[in-house]
């Protein structure tokens, strides 16, 4: 496979082509902060905290769905992007309903980290507070749209890993919910195989295994990259 | 002399924040007298639409001191939509944990928040009538008390994980069991506690002789009281059935089941407080003035159930008269202290049950019943949740009964027995305003969640003219 040559954080880097930017912004051990990526899935490039600059150009690259260029130079941490990757945390938090202290995953939660290490301590936007259900009609696992933050990690892994694409988007802007087959109860689908896979990949507590208490959810990200790897390079990592 | 009202915003050294008025007529007698709870939490509105297993969480964080109360409450609310058997050693540890919150509560009223007017004085100078001069003048008082609070604490964080707001009591058990290694430890803290207890009663004892001219204006009147009783009529705070006597001692109400409670009592709305005002409904809101907490549960029950309580509820029998109940509110402080000696000693008993580690801690099932009532004598009295869920389990309809509010007609009731007392209505003195505070804090009103604010606000007082414009304020600290 062919190789390109880019610059990134003023090193010269080697990549394959094809490869998005940021896997191998990653490949270079930098700490690259991303929301709706998740290895195993096809990228999204929904949450956009994985943009970085590239020289010449004053759009700001979400790398996720970036391909690597021969010869282009970017920078992947600027007081500017910190900047907007705050704001980004803060819109989301700014978006539905997240009280920390009483959701499942608190002290776990991908979008509590990431406030944390963005600073976010209060909101410089008002919150809109929507008035949002919980769908708990599943036997085993309940969906609380006040915690999506429509990452779409549960659609992309119930399409492409599970194969049954039960979950999906509905409407758009604020207005954009997760739904189950053709929105209605989750309870109701007969095409949901209760595998729980959207659930593991949930990185706040929007999806969770019922009566589960706060501070006590536990997720598994890793599990579409590991069954990924199982089904198709026969290799079970722990 | 004109008409005036007389406000007192905020009244300090409560949880929460709260304001007196008074009336004053013509000659300058108080005629009228009110506590306006001012704050508003909407939990019972916000609480809609929530799954029904998240309501111990929300709940608690009603209050920072009391978050065990509606913890458990609220967990055995869910107990009663699950339709499960909880299992035993469950119901223990939660006993457990709801002596030792019992413990720390008490000792935070008695200590921090009233024990400064009782030894330093109600007309002390109110810059050193504090916990802080209460260290300064009275250093191993002070020091008993936090460390009975701590005591508490940690029997709350070693069960709960955490001291405030644990996240443990779950709908049909607890979620975690206690860990057999940590049984001595807490053992260990409760012969300190008792000691501790033993010498603030014998101090209080003493201390009490000089307030006893005092005692008969502080919320001395016939009332009903209300508590929760075991079958056979112990003292109790985590289950049992609930008693209503009246001012006479009459049993109005034997052992009636808690969920029945709306055939109980009814409540009243008033446009000048936050806080609903109950009344026992047999008898309407002026005859049904009822009081709840450690005053009405030692007055409710036959016998405490404990060695040292029994001797010092034995005691505790001085303050009745021709052979009533004790109706004088002031006596609280010590029927705090006695509760925490009971505390302590069932905190020990329970401890030293074999079964009390247990493992199988938790009952599952699903929605097994569209309503659930949890009651639980919190710290200041009887409080009831009360939940409707829908067939998935999220809440449609919930009502928190909580113990300030049955309070409440009594609180009101108390301050206007201070105001006519001691207000003499042509001077307004510092030590009148805190007499008035002090009734309401005899009460420990828990009208917020938390005690953080201490002494961000200081004490406001506004005259009125009979028509309601201001006459003359001002602020203390």
């Amino acid at each position: 496979m062919a190789l390109v040559t880019l610059t990134i954080d003023n090193r010269k880097v080697s990549a394959e082509e094809g490869q998005n930017l940021l896997q191998v912004i990653r490949e270079q051990g930098i700490d690259m902060p991303t929301l709706c990526h998740l290895d195993g899935l096809s990228e999204r490039g929904g949450c956009r905290l994985c943009v970085v600059e590239e020289e010449g150009s004053s759009k700001l690259l979400a790398s996720c769905v970036t391909a690597v260029r021969e010869n282009m130079r970017v920078t992947t941490g600027s007081d500017r992007l910190f900047r907007y990757r705050r704001m980004l945390v803060e819109l989301l938090f700014a978006e539905r309903n997240h009280v920390c202290s009483v959701c499942v995953m608190n002290r776990r939660c991908e979008l509590q980290s990431l406030a944390l290490r963005f600073g976010v301590d209060h909101l410089r936007y008002d919150p809109l507070y929507p008035r949002l259900s919980t769908d708990v009609s599943h036997e085993k696992y309940a969906l609380d749209h006040n915690r999506c933050v429509l990452c779409a990690r549960c659609v992309r892994v119930c399409d492409e890993v599970e194969g049954v694409h039960t979950l999906d988007m509905m409407g758009r802007g604020v207005s954009c919910r997760v739904i189950a087959d053709l929105n209605q109860p989750w309870a109701t689908s007969r095409t949901c195989t209760n595998c729980g896979k959207c659930v593991q990949v949930c990185p706040t507590g929007a999806m969770y295994i019922k009566e589960t208490f706060s501070a006590h959810g536990e997720k598994r990200p890793d599990l579409p990259k590991r069954i990924r790897d199982g089904r198709e390079k026969h290799t079970w990592g722990g | 002399m004109a008409k005036k009202t007389v406000t007192i915003d905020p009244v300090t050294r409560i949880e929460g924040h709260g304001k007196i008025t008074f009336q004053l007529d013509e000659q300058g007698r108080v005629t009228r007298a009110r506590f306006h709870v001012t704050d508003f939490r909407g939990f019972e509105k916000f609480c809609e639409h929530r799954p029904f297993w998240e309501m111990p969480d929300i709940t608690s964080r009603i209050c920072g001191i009391c978050p065990v109360s509606h913890m458990l409450a609220s967990a055995k609310a869910g107990d009663a939509i699950l339709g499960v058997h909880v299992p035993p050693a469950a119901h223990k540890l939660r006993r457990l944990i709801h002596w030792a919150q019992l413990v720390q509560s008490h000792a935070l009223s008695f200590f921090h928040l009233s024990a400064p007017d009782l030894l330093l004085g109600m007309e002390s100078d109110p810059q050193e009538r504090n916990i802080l001069g209460l260290v300064a003048k009275y250093p191993g008082v002070a020091k008993d008390g936090i460390r009975l609070r701590q005591v508490g604490q940690e029997i709350i964080r070693v069960l709960g994980g955490k001291s405030v707001h644990p996240s443990w009591a779950v709908p049909g058990g607890v979620q975690s069991p206690l860990k057999p290694e940590k049984v001595d430890s807490l053992q260990a803290l409760v012969p300190e506690a008792l000691e501790i207890v033993d010498r603030t009663l014998d101090l209080y004892r003493e201390k009490i002789e000089a307030f006893s001219t005092d005692l008969e204006h502080y919320g001395d009147f016939p009332s009903l009281y209300m508590g929760l009783v075991t079958p056979d009529g112990g003292l109790e705070h985590y289950d049992g059935v609930l008693r209503v006597m009246d001012a006479g001692g009459k049993i109005l109400e034997k052992g009636a089941r808690p969920e029945t409670y709306r055939n109980i009592f009814s409540e009243e709305v008033e446009s000048w407080s936050y806080l609903k005002f109950p009344y026992y409904k047999s008898l309407g809101p002026e005859k049904g003035l009822y009081r709840v907490g450690p005053l009405a549960r030692l007055n409710v029950c036959d016998r405490a159930g404990t060695p040292r309580a029994d001797r010092a509820l034995e005691e505790f029998g001085r303050w009745k008269k021709d052979g009533r109940p004790v109706s004088g509110s002031f006596h609280m402080h010590e029927a705090r202290l006695i509760e925490i000696l009971f505390s302590l000693e069932k905190i020990a008993e329970t401890l030293s049950d074999p079964h009390i580690t247990d493992t199988h801690v938790r009952s599952h099932a699903g929605v097994n019943g569209r309503a659930g009532v949890g009651v639980i004598e919190a710290p200041r009295g009887t409080l009831f949740h009360d939940y409707l869920v829908d067939e998935g389990g999220l809440v449609q309809e919930v009502n928190l009964v909580v113990a300030s509010g049955h309070n409440n007609l009594a609180m009101n009731r108390t301050i206007l027995q201070i105001a006519q007392a001691f207000g003499n209505g042509t001077e307004i003195t510092e030590g009148f305003l805190n007499r008035m505070e002090h009734g309401i804090r005899i009460y420990d009103p828990c009208l917020s969640c938390s005690t953080h604010v201490v002494g961000r606000h200081g004490l406001k007082m506004e005259f009125l003219g009979p028509s309601g414009d201001l006459l003359r304020s001002f602020e203390l600290l």
